[in-house]
Formats: C-alpha cells, sequence, structure tokens
C-alpha cells in the first residue's frame, strides 16, 4: 500500500532563495496490487511525488507510508532494504556507464545478494521479455536511448518488485516497444506489483483505463 | 551463458586511480619504516651506552705522592688499598702519563708535564654494586681527603632521558605519518565520490546498504594503501641495512652485514607496516563514505 496524507515537499535553494513548494497537501492511496497514472503537466510535481514514493526526498510535511512502513520512521538500513522492494524507472534511465547491458540489469539482484545461478536465469529471462538479449554485451553508451530505456525498464522489475514506479517509461519507445512494455507492467500488476506511472502519453493512458492522479502546480487535482 | 563475475560495479578502478594514491602511502611508509628503524636503533644503543656507562667508575686522587692521613704511605696508595678490599669495584687501573696528556691536551697543549702542574692520579674501575658509590667515596675521602669518585651514572640518566625523547620524535613522525597516510586515503575517496556521484546515488536508489558501498570503496583503499605500503617498505630495507650496517661498531660486533645487522624487533615490525597502513586506508574510506553518504536521504 502506498499512503499519503497532506504532504508537503519544498526544495531548498543553495543560493538562500525562497524555498520552492513542488508538492502542496497531497493525499491518496493506493492499494496493494493497485495501478495508477500519474499525469499533469510538465512542472507540475510528478517526478517530485515519485521521488518521495522511492525515498529519494524527505517531506516537508505530512504522512507517507509506503509497503507498509512510515517513511519518516525507518532506519536508514529499513529504508534501503525498502527500496529493494521498489522497482524504478528513472526518467534518465540512470544507467551505470561502467557496467554492460547483463550488469546493469542484474544490479538490483546483486545488491541483494541473490545467487549467480538465480541472477543468470531472471536477467536473461527479463532481457529476452523487453528484446535486447542479443545486446547483453553492449555498454550504454553503445545502446540506442529507446534500447537505453528498455535497459532501465529490466532493470527495475527484475527483482520483482512489490511497487514499480515509473517515470515517463514509454518517452523513448515507439509504439510497438510501448505496448509491449505496458504487458510487461500489466502482466507484474496483475502478479500484485503495485504500479505507478508517470506519463504525458494520453493515448497509453486511454488505451490502458486504470484510475488516475493528476497534478497541477503541485496539488492534486484529480484521484480517481 | 557463462558464469560472470560481480566485477568493478561502481568503477572504482578509474575513480580511485592506482597511481597517486599508493605512491603517497608508499612514500608514508617508507618514512614510517625509517621512523620504527630509528626509533629501535636509539633502544639498541642506549641499552648498549648505558651498561658501560652505568658501571664506569673514575677516581681522581690529588697530591697522590704526599703521604696520606695516616702517614701509612702515599695518598695514592691509600687509595688504592681501599679499593683493593671492596669487593664492589673491580678492575681498577691507573691511567697512564699518555692516557693523561692525550685527555686534557685540548686544554693544556701536548706537552702539560712541562708546565709543571700538579696533575691528580686518575684511576679507572667498574662498579659493580647494586646501590650507589656513595660509601665508597667516604671510604675513600677518608683514605685520602680531597678523593673524588665519579660513577657513570648521572650520564646513562642523560642517556637515557636522551632515548626517551628520540623514541618519542620517532612515535610523533609515526603518528604524523599514519595522520597524512589518513588524510591522503580521505582526499582521494572524497575525489572517488565526487567522481561516482551519479553512479553512487543511483545504487542508493536501488538498495545499496551505506555498508556496502562503504565496503566497496574500503576494499578499493586496502588494497592500493596494501600495495603502495609494501612498495615502500620495501624500499625502506636497503636504507635500514645500511644504517644498521653504520651502527654496528656502536652496538657491537658486526656479524653477517647487510639485512643480519637487522634488529629482530625490526625485521618483525617492518613487516607489519603494509598491513597497518591497510587498516588505515580500510578505517578511513570506510569513515569518509558513511560520512558522505548520510548526505544521501
Amino acid at each position: 500500500m502506498v499512503r499519503f496524507e497532506d504532504v508537503w515537499l519544498r526544495y531548498r535553494h543553495a543560493d538562500r532563495a525562497p524555498e520552492a513548494e513542488a508538492l502542496r497537501g497531497i493525499s491518496f492511496e493506493i492499494e496493494d496490487g493497485g495501478f495508477r497514472w500519474l499525469t499533469g503537466p510538465s512542472g507540475a510535481g510528478k517526478t517530485s511525488l515519485l521521488k518521495l514514493i522511492y525515498l529519494a526526498e524527505h517531506p516537508a510535511r505530512g504522512r507517507i507510508e509506503i509497503l507498509g512502513s512510515r517513511a519518516a520512521r525507518i532506519t536508514r538500513r529499513e529504508a534501503a532494504l525498502l527500496r529493494r522492494r521498489i522497482g524504478v524507472v528513472y526518467q534518465d534511465f540512470r544507467l551505470l556507464p561502467q557496467l554492460d547491458a547483463y550488469d546493469n540489469v542484474a544490479l538490483p539482484m546483486r545488491l541483494a545478494r541473490r545467487s549467480e545461478a538465480q541472477v543468470r536465469a531472471d536477467v536473461d529471462e527479463i532481457l529476452r521479455w523487453v528484446g535486447l538479449a542479443h545486446r547483453l554485451h553492449a555498454r550504454p553508451d553503445e545502446l540506442s536511448g529507446g534500447e537505453q530505456q528498455r535497459i532501465a525498464i529490466a532493470r527495475a522489475v527484475v527483482a520483482r518488485p512489490k511497487l514499480l514506479v515509473a517515470d515517463e517509461p514509454t518517452g523513448n519507445l515507439d509504439n510497438e516497444q510501448a505496448e509491449r512494455l505496458m504487458l510487461l507492467i500489466t502482466a507484474l500488476n496483475k502478479l500484485g506489483t503495485t504500479v505507478i506511472v508517470a506519463t504525458h502519453n494520453t493515448a497509453l493512458v486511454e488505451r490502458y483505463p486504470f484510475p488516475r492522479l493528476s497534478l497541477e502546480h503541485g496539488r492534486l487535482v484529480h484521484d480517481g | 551463458m557463462m558464469a560472470r563475475r560481480r566485477g568493478d560495479l561502481l568503477g572504482l578502478r578509474a575513480a580511485l586511480s592506482d597511481r597517486l594514491l599508493p605512491v603517497l602511502v608508499g612514500a608514508m611508509s617508507f618514512l614510517a619504516a625509517l621512523a620504527v628503524g630509528g626509533a629501535l636503533a636509539c633502544a639498541t644503543l642506549a641499552a648498549s651506552w648505558q651498561g658501560d656507562t652505568e658501571a664506569a667508575l673514575t677516581i681522581q686522587v690529588p697530591q697522590p705522592n704526599d703521604p696520606d692521613a695516616a702517614n701509612d704511605g702515599t695518598r695514592l696508595a691509600a687509595v688504592q688499598r681501599a679499593l683493593a678490599v671492596n669487593p664492589d669495584v673491580q678492575g681498577e687501573a691507573i691511567m697512564s702519563e699518555a692516557e693523561m696528556n692525550r685527555l686534557i691536551a685540548p686544554w693544556l697543549g701536548s706537552d702539560a708535564a712541562s708546565l709543571g702542574l700538579s696533575l691528580p692520579a686518575v684511576i679507572t674501575a667498574q662498579w659493580e654494586g647494586e646501590g650507589s658509590a656513595d660509601e665508597l667515596a667516604t671510604q675513600l675521602q677518608q683514605a685520602s681527603p680531597g678523593t673524588l669518585v665519579k660513577t657513570g651514572a648521572i650520564w646513562a640518566q642523560r642517556v637515557a632521558a636522551l632515548t626517551t625523547s628520540l623514541q618519542a620524535c620517532a612515535l610523533a613522525v609515526l603518528l604524523v605519518v599514519a595522520l597524512v597516510a589518513a588524510a591522503v586515503v580521505a582526499v582521494a575517496t572524497r575525489s572517488g565520490l565526487a567522481q561516482l556521484r551519479e553512479t553512487i546515488d543511483t545504487v542508493h536508489g536501488l538498495g545499496a546498504l551505506d555498508s556496502d558501498i562503504a565496503g566497496r570503496f574500503a576494499t578499493r583503499a586496502i588494497w592500493l594503501a596494501l600495495g603502495g605500503s609494501a612498495g615502500g617498505t620495501l624500499l625502506a630495507l636497503p636504507m635500514l641495512a645500511w644504517l644498521a650496517w653504520l651502527a654496528a661498531p656502536f652496538t657491537g660486533p658486526a656479524r653477517l652485514g647487510g639485512f643480519f645487522n637487522l634488529p629482530p624487533a625490526l625485521l618483525v615490525l617492518v613487516p607489519l607496516l603494509p598491513g597497518m597502513a591497510a587498516l588505515i586506508g580500510w578505517v578511513t574510506a570506510q569513515l569518509t563514505v558513511r560520512g558522505w553518504l548520510r548526505h544521501l536521504p
């Protein structure tokens, strides 16, 4: 379950300019195994909200509960272990440049100290799913934008997270790849993974009519 | 697919280079080896000198050929008789005229006898008593008033104080070297953290524990410090052997020469330096990385 209660987020500026309020009084709840689109214009606060969910920011105010843990009350170690249960597709991919595609995808499993046999089986499977089984030795700078995005998606889902957070996951994909990705995400969702996908792709939202959270100027203007 | 190694997940081989850090740690280890060698050499020399100096007894008998208090012979003979019956005094010998001339030559010239000065007789001996030689001084005063007894105890104390201060200096050098080595590792680690900021952000976001990230930096620091320190220590060994060869005449008869002249304690302590450097590298990298990670949520 993901629950926000009156959550505010402010960014501090290094130059002592007034703090910018990225999110204002956000409250919503996503049940276990739920799916939400997160929509809104650029600058509405979608990425900020996702950062709070995957514990990359602390709220200025309010209460956040992620997969049964109160974000404000967990230790650093517990936060790290909680992050391992959250798959994240970053808008800018964040692939490690020194690792090839295989090792990038394997990273979450290795951090979770899974056996190499299990890593091999799961990474091979997910690379086939995203259609990149033939590119496993390529480093990120040898991959196209779309291929990098598919590797980032594979890395987010390879450890079968309980919560999947994706920031514009189809931004660099053609329609066929976007469709294939949505099949993967909905399959994970059916297996019990809670999913939150931020997107500008209205066609995709219409084709997969899941409930929607809409943000404008840091406020939640639609939930349902 | 073939089994794959986990490899360098963070890219530390590039970020924590195997050039500058090992060279600087090697230089620190070289200095540390010399400091350890210096401290041990001081201890060895001091032990040797203290033993010789503490037991040395010098007795000056003014007007040695004048009659003694009991008018039973010369003052010198009276002192010699008193020394001969004292079991704590061994190896007494009257300093020859030639030896006396050699000693006073710097002040009175090479032919002091021609000046017609009345020089005291000087007797050298070894004091083998447990306590001080004060009682002996009293006995000799009675036998021949004006006789002076000097032992090497005061010099032995001075040698001990000098040794202690030299060893304290060596320890201070070791401490400074350790602090500089730690600073070098800290700076290199911070530089590596700055280069890998995005990578660490990502790995942290994927659920890496602080201990995972710090451990990888610390492991890299261990190998770099160990390698550098081993090199620096090996380079110091010929220098130590040379210094041991120079000091050999003062510490006792030289044996086989070269490394075999090094004190056994040095041969035990010096190989520990790379281990110490590795430990400093590990602790410093751990603390630096964990402190830096506190900035992440």
